[in-house]
């Protein structure tokens, strides 16, 4: 194995590598590259997924009174609707395969998986996309406490954990309706904490859960209002979070919880916690304690400025010791194969129902990541052996089989050319043994892609 | 060169099983004889099932004063069972079962787990099966891999994870096999030497594709299940047809149960499928499901107080299900805390009166003779036995 800095940062902070561009050619250029992560012209818009979840529920109802004409209406529209999903992953990977550097996408996958959402029906699909392109997408080359407060106050974030439901114990609209019941729930705050910040190994109590759960009560989304705080449904008085007090005698809403937010943020252990998850995703399962202290020490001394902890990351030794350290989650796996074989966001534009699902969304569930269907807000796991069950590898060998002869037009590589197309210089030897011994062309660019050099970065 | 590559096939075409005799895991399973007849399936039921919807103690006058829209009791369609409890009505199917002696509960069961109420760490625990003094990673492994390790005469076919996803509940040193009822895989033999070749090193993919190629020519693909439940009856069906053969223990892990909001329509789903799984489970194992015992448990119960979106919170005590007909059903286990003022946990939980792993220990001695030491210290670190329950047959 002989390969440079290059052809590591493409595979290991990237997509790998393509014939059709040139891999990075140091950390400047890697980071540099980040800036592109922003929302696209395809951006969907809070606005946009209300207005498709309104005329849904119009339809619904005119459906309800109507003729045929409003039933086929409906129809029509509902599954439009329930397409998104895979819409959604197909304009993920466009984006994801035309990335000529790749490491401000790879930041996407991670940030919107830190912050898992996942839209409970497909009425909440466009809501969930537009997550992504106003929550995490103007966030990725930005401040860590920016993209903390717009996730967790994202209308997608707010159903997901269900703060819409979620209402201050003590507040003027609870208290006149003492009949209902009208509480708090603590699972945005829980998880904020938890997962999105401290880590659950903080020191954090109960009381720090419901104290922020209080702060939070007011905020709510509905398709027919839109985002909102309303002071009537939040719980009266401060709030102390983590020694911290919050409120004050007059509530002031947005401004208290992004203030409770951006100290959160700043806390050590919060530096400690997701420095290492990126450390975890990006270097190795179990990743160095030099490499996962340098990058919180940063993250402590600049206030989590995120582009300056890539930076300590990118530049660090461990980028090269570590290498194959990670096995490729599915998403990567097919974006990589993508690239390798030349297939291009053109080329995947053109697939259409159902090859789209049958070729991305099916294939990707039967590796065990079935998109948007997170089993928990902790989102994918990042352990290797989570990904390599018998199952998840035979879905991944049957995709090496199947889908160069489906994806491509044109002839399939010679297996032999392909193996330095997809791998350079970083292949193994026993597969520079075994892919000029088969028997034929599909079996020979299976092999490279089956590979553990290629499911591993 | 031709005599290198010849040497290198040789030893290849050993790897993928062309001599038996020269792969260890082959023999093992080819020649051991199983450890038991008796038969014990886990089904781990992910968010915190309600414990109190799902086996509703409508005896106690306090449920419907904390509950109103939710646990209703049988005036609204719950099964009575003992004129305390009811069950709940999504779970009608398995109603033959209880009568039969074939269902059972004990209610008011937790892990050692407290306070944080986390899923993922009341998952990580109750898959460890440790108590909270240890740190729950992934070096601890979880219990049923302990019960492998301490089992004799096992083999990697003896323990099955089944689906999509790892069960942590069967990680660890023993060796044990997971599939998914849908997967496949046909090679060429040329593609299968050849890759067999290229994941010699990387034991991870090395032993993934060895497992997969030998349960995939096994098991075929059977009637595919269609519909909400189709995937919790193929899960069942898998794992009967294994349990048939080989196998002794079986894990599987059913969603869903995480309902914050609307909780009888999602609940309502969930217990649909867990219904599914148990009648494909005893539907495939046939005689051998007097032989079965089958164990459904969740990491936390929910809060004892309706929340203000119809649901419920992260909460501590709960309920764990058994069934199969190595039990002794039809009956409730455990002792009732009450509902009342100063009875729940943190005033606002059902307080747990036994640890759930307790009922596991005691299942696992009557199915595999699994000594009192072993499972105090080895398999449950710390936990104390108790009394027996007397819960199988």
């Amino acid at each position: 194995m002989t390969f440079g800095f290059p052809e590591l940062a493409a595979i290991r902070l990237g997509y790998g590598l393509s014939p059709l561009m040139p891999p990075p050619k140091d950390a400047a250029a890697v980071l540099a590259a980040v800036d592109t992560a922003g929302p696209g012209p395809e951006a969907v818009t809070t606005d946009k997924a209300r207005e498709m979840s309104l005329r849904l529920a119009d339809l619904t109802k005119a459906r309800k009174d109507g003729g045929e004409a409003e039933k086929l209406e409906y129809q029509v529209y509902n599954r439009e609707l329930s397409r998104m999903l895979v819409r959604d992953l197909q304009r993920r990977m466009v984006r994801a395969v035309d990335d000529p550097v790749g490491f401000g996408e790879r930041l996407v996958q991670f940030w919107a998986d830190h912050f898992t959402v996942a839209p409970m029906s497909s009425g909440n699909q466009p809501l969930a996309m537009a997550f992504v392109d106003e929550a995490i997408r103007p966030h990725v080359n930005g401040r860590f406490e920016d993209m903390f407060f717009a996730a967790d106050t994202h209308p997608m974030m707010l159903l997901y954990l269900n703060q819409n439901s979620s209402r201050g114990p003590n507040s003027p609209f609870a208290k006149r309706r003492p009949e209902k019941d009208f509480g708090l729930n603590e699972n945005l705050a829980r998880e904020a904490m938890e997962l999105h910040s401290l880590g659950v190994g903080a020191p954090y109590t109960q009381d720090d859960v419901r104290q922020l759960a209080e702060l939070l009560t007011g905020l709510g989304y509905t398709s027919r209002e839109g985002f909102t705080f309303k002071p009537q449904m939040a719980e009266p008085g401060a709030e102390t979070v983590l020694g911290k007090s919050y409120g004050g005698q007059r509530r002031g809403g947005l401004q208290d919880i992004q203030a409770a937010f951006r100290d959160i943020a700043r806390r050590p252990e919060t530096a400690q916690f997701v420095s290492r998850k990126l450390a975890v995703h990006f270097i190795s399962d179990d990743p160095s304690d030099a490499l996962v202290q340098a990058m919180a020490a940063t993250w402590r001394d600049t206030g989590g400025d995120l582009p300056q902890v890539y930076r300590v990351m990118v530049t660090h030794a461990d980028l090269a010791s570590d290498m194959r350290k990670k096995v490729r989650q599915p998403f990567d796996l097919l974006v990589s194969g993508y690239r390798a074989l030349g297939i291009t966001g053109d080329d995947l534009m053109a697939l259409d129902f159902p090859q789209l699902p049958s070729q991305t969304f099916d294939t990707m569930n039967r590796m065990g990541q079935p998109w948007s269907r997170q089993t928990g807000p902790d989102g994918w796991p990042e352990h290797a052996d989570a990904w390599i069950a018998p199952q998840m590898l035979a879905a991944r060998i049957n995709w090496s089989l199947q889908m160069p002869s489906r994806m491509l037009k044109r002839q399939l590589p010679d297996p032999r050319e392909f193996l330095q197309t997809a791998l350079g210089g970083t292949h193994s030897e026993q597969l520079a043994w075994a892919v000029p011994k088969a028997e034929s062309e599909v079996e020979g660019v299976a092999l490279v892609l089956a590979s553990t050099d290629f499911n591993r970065r | 060169m031709i005599e290198l590559d010849r040497r290198l096939f040789l030893k290849s075409a050993a790897l993928i099983g062309c001599s038996a005799a020269a792969h260890p895991l082959m023999t093992s399973m080819t020649f051991a004889s199983v450890p038991s007849d008796n038969r014990l399936v886990v089904i781990i039921l992910r968010g915190a099932m309600d414990g109190l919807d799902v086996i509703q103690p409508y005896g106690d006058p306090m449920l419907a004063k904390l509950r109103q829209q939710i646990s209703t009791g049988p005036d609204n369609g719950a099964l009575d069972l003992d004129g305390f409890y009811a069950l709940h009505p999504k779970l009608q199917p398995l109603m033959p079962l209880w009568q039969k002696g074939e269902l059972a509960f004990a209610h008011a069961v937790s892990t050692p787990y407290r306070d944080k109420r986390s899923h993922f760490d009341g998952q990580d625990l109750l898959e460890a099966g440790t108590g909270n003094d240890l740190p729950v990673d992934n070096q601890v492994g979880g219990w049923l891999n302990r019960l492998l390790q301490s089992m004799p005469q096992t083999s990697a076919e003896t323990a099955y994870a089944v689906g999509v996803e790892q069960m942590r509940i069967l990680s660890g040193q023993a060796a044990h096999l997971s599939w998914a009822p849908r997967a496949s895989l046909t090679l060429s033999p040329q593609a299968q030497m050849l890759l067999e070749h290229v994941y010699h090193d990387d034991p991870l993919f090395r032993d993934a594709a060895r497992d997969a190629v030998r349960i995939g020519s096994e098991t075929e693909m059977g009637e595919r299940a269609q519909g909400p439940t189709g995937d919790a009856v193929a899960l069942g069906n898998f794992a009967a047809n294994r349990l048939n053969g080989e196998s002794r223990i079986a894990a599987f892990s059913i969603a869903g149960w995480d309902t914050h909001a609307n909780q009888s329509q999602t609940l309502g789903r969930s217990l649909d499928r867990l219904a599914a799984a148990i009648l494909a489970l005893r539907d495939g194992l046939g005689q051998n499901w007097q032989r079965t015992t089958v164990l459904a448990m969740t990491e936390f119960g929910r809060t004892v107080r309706e929340n203000g979106s119809a649901g419920t919170d992260h909460g501590t005590g709960g309920a764990m299900l058994m069934a199969g007909g190595a039990i002794r059903g039809g009956r409730a286990f455990g002792d009732w805390p009450g509902l009342g003022d100063g009875q729940l946990y943190a005033d606002r939980d059902l307080m747990p009166t036994r640890d759930i792993r307790a009922y596991a220990a005691w299942a696992m001695r009557g199915l595999f003779g699994t000594d009192r030491e072993m499972l105090e210290r080895s398999i449950f670190p710390g936990l104390d036995l108790g009394g027996d329950p007397k819960m199988l047959a």
